[in-house]
């Protein structure tokens, strides 16, 4: 039972689809303690910033009914320190190809982020998250409108030469709209969804549980929206999808591909079990072999 | 970090919302008093970080404070129950500070880590003297526990029902004991004022609400005299300077 569950990322071929989602796994270090990291397909970084950020005020995190809120805030040491540090231990830890995940708040933190990392040999793919506000724009997220995620797409991949994969907000009305014009400004992939804004009050004390009131809300209750989304779009757009969100299991590696994914990525459920992506790796060729799947790039897009 | 199946081999109330609850399993990556180590709890989605009380080779004590559904959830739990926990969490305490006479101060639910800390230091030698603070008498616990490492304890009350009435900055001014290095863990006010009120080194245990509680979701970040520190990995256990009030 020899299952093929390689994946191609716009060039990029991965031994296998499952990436833990940035913010998920730092920067591998306290990983590679767990387990091998060379088994994962590819790993998205912590989100990174020009500055070093030390993000939100606690508590920063709320347990949730099958999922959590978190509200970190993008901490991270800063884009060059993460090329001086953080990337060379990595290669020491993991020897394929990595996804750089860029944020920023103004266009020009994005470019200048996404111009520096591109540089890096070990970088793969860089993925751009949108879901921050823009301090020029009275703080509206950039990923929230069609022409913002454009413009962020156009500017970053005039100063890139690297796969341009834009992560998108789920907190809108129409992905599919979003993910067009990014796909008509240059993407060459998308990965979606991002966390969905969510909120819990401590009713005892009558306040939010969470310092800066609201947060990202992930985990298995929102695969049935990352699910529908990565299915809209990719029945839209013609650009590879990493599906994110809620993903817990092999067979939920499974359906995010038939929904269109092209790879996965696994976030919030590395937190409550460390050896999440190795196990879901694990347990893929007893799933395919169950389902009649030999290639696992076969079933990419097959529900229609 | 590692991940081992215990089987709970008893669960008690110590006080009206306080437990001690003793597991069966590896300890083998527990190597420091003050370390923690995290519970999954059936129908909730993260884990429960709880400090280590004490352990021995196969066995593990918890003493936790019922404060919501994850402990309620624990405090419910059978003997024979299988629980699936992350062990081996966070820094823990530093036994091998050079002092003649090491002072032990606890608040409430912050008592339990000094246990086992107060075993280690007796082993090595040291003299170790052990303030325990807690709001009223029904909610002591273990103070029988430390007299029998024969330890010198003191035990403070803030309405005064048993011990010193008053908080443990009290307790120690009251009783007067000398050490020239003292371990910390409990509710933040008492560790800022206790750090603000004594004059030697020491360290303190923090608490701070987790996400993963090994080091990769940034959820229980502090800002330290050197820059940002998570609680779950260079913590929990931070030097008394290092803390920035």
């Amino acid at each position: 039972m020899v299952k093929d569950l390689s994946t191609t990322l716009c060039g990029v071929e991965l031994d296998n689809p499952i990436i833990p989602a940035s913010g998920t796994f730092g920067f591998g270090e306290e990983m590679s303690a767990v387990y091998d990291l060379d088994i994962l397909g590819s790993i998205s970084f912590k989100g990174t910033t020009r500055e070093a950020r030390f993000g939100n005020p606690t508590p920063r995190i709320a347990e949730c009914s099958s999922g959590m809120i978190n509200s970190v805030g993008l901490q991270n040491p800063g884009i060059d320190t993460v090329i001086s540090r953080e990337l060379p231990a990595l290669r020491e830890r993991f020897h394929k190809p990595i996804i750089a995940n860029i944020s920023g708040f103004s266009l020009d933190e994005y470019c200048e982020c996404c111009a520096k990392i591109d540089k890096e040999e070990q970088v793969g793919i860089i993925e751009v998250n949108v879901s921050c506000p823009n301090v020029h724009n009275g703080g509206m997220a950039f990923g929230t409108s069609a022409e913002s995620a454009a413009e962020v797409t156009r500017a970053v991949k005039a100063v890139t030469t690297k796969p341009v994969f834009i992560k998108l907000s789920p907190n809108v009305t129409d992905i599919v709209a979003i993910a067009r014009a990014c796909e008509e400004a240059g993407a060459d992939g998308l990965t979606l969804i991002n966390t969905m804004l969510g909120m819990r009050i401590d009713i005892a004390r009558r306040r939010p549980v969470i310092a800066n009131k609201m947060g990202g809300f992930s985990g298995r209750a929102i695969f049935p929206v990352a699910v529908r989304m990565v299915y809209q779009v990719a029945q839209a757009c013609h650009i590879p999808i990493i599906g994110c969100g809620g993903v817990a299991t092999a067979e939920d590696a499974v359906e995010m591909m038939m929904a269109g994914a092209s790879a996965v990525q696994v976030g919030a459920e590395n937190l409550r079990n460390p050896y999440a992506c190795k196990e879901i790796i694990e347990a893929l060729p007893q799933v395919m072999e169950r389902l009649g799947i030999e290639r696992l790039s076969d079933i990419i897009g097959c529900v229609k | 970090m590692q991940r081992v199946i215990f089987e709970i081999i008893s669960n008690r109330a110590l006080t009206e919302q306080v437990y001690e609850m003793c597991l069966a399993g590896d300890t083998s990556a527990i190597t420091r008093p003050g370390q923690f180590v995290e519970l999954s709890i059936e129908g909730l989605f993260l884990r429960r970080p709880i400090s280590v009380c004490n352990f021995d080779e196969g066995r593990l004590t918890l003493v936790y404070k019922v404060v919501g559904k994850g402990t309620a959830d624990m405090a419910a739990m059978q003997v024979g129950r299988k629980v699936d926990v992350l062990t081996g969490l966070g820094n823990g305490f530093n036994v091998e500070v050079e002092c003649e006479r090491a002072l032990l101060v606890g608040g409430g639910v912050g008592v339990p880590p000094l246990y086992r800390l107060a075993r280690e230091l007796v082993a090595r030698g040291h003299k170790v003297s052990v303030v325990l603070g807690f709001n009223t008498a029904s909610e002591i616990f273990y103070e029988q526990e430390f007299r029998s490492l024969g330890v010198d304890v003191v035990v403070a009350t803030a309405d005064g029902s048993q011990g010193v009435k008053g908080f443990v900055t009290d307790a120690i001014r009251e009783s007067g004991v000398e050490a020239d290095y003292f371990y910390s863990c409990g509710p933040l006010p008492m560790l800022k004022a206790l750090s603000q009120s004594v004059n030697i080194d020491g360290e303190l245990s923090l608490e701070e609400r987790m996400g993963c509680g090994f080091g990769i979701c940034m959820g229980c970040s502090i800002q330290t005299d050197s820059g940002a520190k998570r609680v779950c990995k260079e913590g929990p256990v931070f030097k008394k300077e290092e803390i920035l009030w």
